[in-house]
């Protein structure tokens, strides 16, 4: 397929990438995204990733728009409240490229439905806000062989590593099991700068592009974090567990599985 | 003795154990936290027992939510 005139005008900060390149691009647009969360995380990754002509991709929420999402998830605009989060985010990637595809999937992850949810795409971005959902993440990208990429944001503080198959240890590898409900707060108790979305969010977008494209080294075998206060990038080397639950030598996680959630992360904020 | 912590070469007493790093650094949910001692991560259950040498490297790796909601019930 070539390219049309307006194609390579909307691509051509990509296409005279060396990395990038024609062939590049058209690898994006041939790519599927599916970011499972409209939020803080979500909102900037779907942007980016729209508007680099990733030609399908789904998002993931059940919620709709509240007034106090709008400090941090800027694909949601005020006139948006109340709309169903997919929907609003919907419509802003698509106002930035029309050219794409956006599947919405109004509904609440869970064991039940995570690994045909997930089966439609080629690579996953959790920008949920609480453990139980990044644990079913991981589980099902791993038993799926899929690749993904984690984040997680609190106050002034954000972290984010990517799994792909075979290359490195998965998020339970490092984690083991969620904590138990309210032992660590999350952001909608904790709170959150609305920005700390945007650079993190905005890095797992550059992951799921590198991933792609092929070009350089990504966050596999690595957690990458970050610190607002004193403006610090860390990227702390992580070993893999051989007797990983799920990803390990004899895997004692066949199937996905429900946690329980914390209760005040019930009506969400993230 | 000197131990790399999270990146910053520190001095410690000879002798201290995981545990006892975690309480002098202040680690935030101490029981939650991930530790990677030399590239090799050290069960909640050893932090007690295992004892850290000279020229360790030592990483705190925290659970971190944050995101988007309404995707999980
Ligand atoms: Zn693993």
């Amino acid at each position: 397929m070539a390219f049309t005139n307006e194609q390579l005008e909307r691509y051509s900060r990509h296409i005279i990438l060396q990395e990038v390149g024609a062939g590049g691009q058209k690898r994006l647009m041939d790519a599927s995204v599916l970011i499972i969360g409209a939020g803080g995380l979500g909102a900037p990754a779907a942007l980016y990733l729209a508007a680099a002509g990733v030609g399908r991709i789904g998002i993931a929420d059940a919620d709709a728009v509240d007034l106090s999402n709008l400090q941090r998830q800027v694909i949601h605009a005020t006139a948006d409240v109340g709309k169903p989060k997919v929907q609003s985010a919907s419509e802003s990637m698509l106002a930035i490229n029309p050219e794409i595809t956006v599947e919405t999937h109004r509904m609440y992850v869970s064991a039940s439905n995570i690994l045909d949810l997930i089966a439609g795409y080629d690579f996953v971005i959790d920008g949920t806000d609480n453990f139980p959902a990044k644990f079913l993440i991981n589980d099902a990208c791993v038993l799926s062989g899929k690749a993904f990429s984690h984040a997680g944001i609190i106050r002034f503080q954000g972290q984010l590593m990517t799994y792909v198959p075979g290359e490195g240890p998965c998020y339970r590898c490092v984690f083991r099991d969620p904590p138990p409900p309210d032992a660590v707060p999350t952001c909608s108790q904790a709170g959150v700068i609305g920005a700390m979305g945007g650079v993190i969010g905005s890095l797992q977008a550059m992951e799921a592009v590198k991933y792609f494209i092929g070009q350089g080294e990504l966050l596999t075998g690595a957690l990458l974090t970050f610190n607002a206060l004193t403006m610090e990038f860390r990227k702390v080397r992580l070993p893999r567990r051989a007797d990983c639950q799920v990803c390990g030598a004899h895997p004692t996680i066949l199937e996905p599985v429900d946690y329980a959630l914390a209760a005040c992360d019930l009506d969400g904020g993230g | 003795m000197k131990i790399t912590v999270a990146g910053d070469v520190k001095e410690y007493a000879d002798g201290i154990t995981v545990a006892d790093l975690i309480v002098s650094e202040d680690v935030e949910t101490p029981a939650y936290v991930t530790v990677a001692l030399n590239d090799e991560f050290v069960l909640t259950e050893n932090h007690a027992t295992t004892k850290l040498a000279d020229g360790d490297n030592v990483e705190f790796l925290y659970f971190m939510g944050g995101g988007g909601c309404g995707v999980y019930k």
